[in-house]
């Protein structure tokens, strides 16, 4: 009996799991074309969603996602290269919906922050290491 | 000098001040790539009266408000009576229904009352997505020559009305 229920449980889970993935993307106008959809889920994996922001396009069911997905999927087919798609949704929402932020003027210190402080930390370790050095060597004479 | 010591303990406090700013700081505010550039252009059916079409065109020469929003959202409930108050003091209030069921839409404004000149009606958000709008209600202030001067992200308080939104549509009709 208990294992029945169990089975049963199982199965219903099982079941639920499914059907929250079909209604997720209820609004989503697949394509006909696999390669158009390949292109979606490679260019919407790199592509944030506003809405839900540390989710990307790809796995998000906020309206707006599934409407951008719809719109990606129309620039596809109308022949815009993976630039041109990025580019358009740039133009709209920013360099916050691409999660490689792009190098720029604004983005500068995040892309060569990490280095100037790792020549920083460089210089500091060179200038103790030669202190260190000198003081050793003034220990020695004396 | 002997304050080399302090030198860590100001690096520690410069890091402090970085990230309590850091905690003011709103992350669902994404700043609008469109700010200073020209508003993108639509053509809409009038909410409530389809046979009729607003025209970003008809606003040439015009300082106008775009305020979008719809009957779902929470958020624009919050604002709405300050839109009210706002359309009886003059300000040239127009709203986009995003992504709306027009009946709901239409009940709404009777309910609350009909803060705009007119409403275009956005029913499949593709006029949103153009304007960037990701979370109803935002609100642009555009200018004579159709430049986007201002984006409200989130609902129009009286302190941003008083700060922001007046003074600037009172620099852009001089």
């Amino acid at each position: 009996m208990i294992a029945l229920r169990h089975i049963f449980i199982a199965l219903a889970l099982f079941v639920s799991a499914f059907s929250f993935h079909t209604t997720s993307f209820a609004q989503d106008q697949f394509s006909k074309s696999p390669a158009v959809e390949a292109r979606l889920k490679k260019l919407s994996t790199e592509l944030r969603c506003l809405v839900c922001q540390n989710s990307t396009l790809a796995d998000s069911d906020a309206p707006l996602a599934q409407d951008l997905r719809n719109e990606i999927r129309k620039l596809i087919e109308t022949g815009k290269t993976d630039e041109e798609v990025v580019a358009y949704l740039v133009a709209r929402y920013g360099d916050f919906v691409t999660f490689r932020p792009p190098v720029n003027a604004s983005t500068a210190l995040l892309w060569f922050g990490p280095f100037i402080m790792l020549i920083i930390g460089l210089i500091t370790l060179i200038v103790v290491l030669k202190k260190r050095a000198k003081l050793l060597a003034a220990e020695e004479v004396s | 000098m002997k304050l080399k010591f302090l030198i860590p303990l100001v690096l520690f406090f410069i890091l402090v001040g970085f990230l309590g700013k850091g905690l003011f700081l709103d992350p669902r505010e994404v700043p609008s790539p469109l700010i200073g550039k020209p508003a993108p252009a639509f053509e809409a059916p009038v909410l409530g009266d389809p046979s009729k079409t607003f025209s970003t065109a008809d606003m040439k020469g015009k300082v106008w408000l775009l305020n979008t929003w719809a009957s779902w959202c929470v958020a624009c409930r919050e604002e709405h009576p300050l839109l009210v108050e706002m359309l009886a003091h003059d300000i040239p209030l127009y709203g986009l229904a995003y992504k709306d069921v027009e009946q709901d839409a239409l009940d709404v404004l009777d309910k609350m009352g009909n803060p705009y000149i007119i409403t275009a009606n956005d029913a499949d958000g593709r006029i949103g997505i153009d304007y960037g709008v990701y979370g109803v209600p935002e609100t642009y202030v555009i200018d004579k020559a159709g430049i986007i001067r201002y984006k409200q992200i989130g609902p129009i308080t009286p302190e941003s009305l008083r700060d922001k939104i007046l003074p600037l549509l009172k620099e852009l009709d001089a």
